[in-house]
């Protein structure tokens, strides 16, 4: 029996075994959206703890990468939706150096926050898409939505956001 | 300046004002977190067991010459 069958069938070794192979995945995965390498930690385990319970519906000639890398964006996802409004972005992660003299500390401020205030769910393609610059195909799959969705969100997020710093007297484009 | 433009332009600025994660390391293995939790999620023993744990017991105290034969057919 292959280590997937064993781990649908319940098989505590197995899933350890599976563990150790795609936590750190997982991790890079988890932290790329919800910007915190504790909180990413905390949802690696949770992500896994509903793998775990979850193996009788996974088919062993699945892709148990993909599986749980859907699981992981569902996790973040979750998370950001509980957090909006609550947490800043952490300092560790937070500006890129600037290449562009004209953004200053309080717009880049401003950017952040309007960021911050996204709806979760745009929030979470905004993220992969435009700061992670991961292909819109992978954001699609790990999300459970199509490539065109994704697009669809990337342009409302920017038009939200272009809306938002608009509002704040910071002028990005027309109105 | 068009809509698209505009978008670009507002693309430029969320990269520039915010940094994509460079440390996506996982610095410990987390299999020891896991497993606490995997622990402390077992489902309790439910009531019915233990009274009926209780109610053998009392009946072994009361007649413990069945104590073999139950043996024996374990």
């Amino acid at each position: 029996m292959g280590l997937l069958e064993r781990f649908a069938a319940g098989d505590l070794e197995a899933f350890e075994a599976l563990f150790r192979q795609h936590q750190k995945e997982v991790y890079a995965w988890i932290v790329r959206i919800v910007r915190d390498s504790g909180i990413a930690e905390d949802l690696t385990v949770e992500t896994f703890w509903h793998i775990y319970r979850s193996r009788e519906r996974f088919n062993p000639q699945g892709n148990f990468q993909g599986w749980a890398r859907r699981i992981a964006t569902n996790a973040a996802f979750d998370h950001l939706r509980r957090a909006r409004r609550e947490t800043e972005l952490p300092d560790g992660f937070a500006c890129a150096p600037s290449e562009n003299p004209a953004i200053r500390g309080e717009i880049r401020e401003q950017i952040r926050q309007a960021f911050q205030q996204l709806p979760a769910k745009y929030r979470l393609v905004a993220t992969l898409a435009l700061i992670e610059e991961q292909p819109y195909r992978s954001i699609a799959e790990a999300a459970g939505i199509s490539p065109a969705l994704v697009k669809i969100r990337v342009f409302r997020a920017v038009r939200m956001l272009r809306k938002k710093l608009n509002s704040l007297g910071v002028e990005v484009g027309a109105k | 300046m068009s809509n698209e433009e505009n978008n670009k332009e507002m693309k430029e600025l969320v990269k520039q004002a915010i940094a994509p994660v460079k440390d996506t390391e996982l610095r410990r293995d987390l299999w020891p977190q896991m497993l606490r939790k995997l622990n402390e999620q077992l489902p309790p023993v439910p009531w019915f067991d233990w009274a009926l744990a209780a109610i053998l017991s009392a009946l072994l105290l009361v007649f413990p010459n069945v104590i073999p034969a139950l043996l024996y057919h374990l």
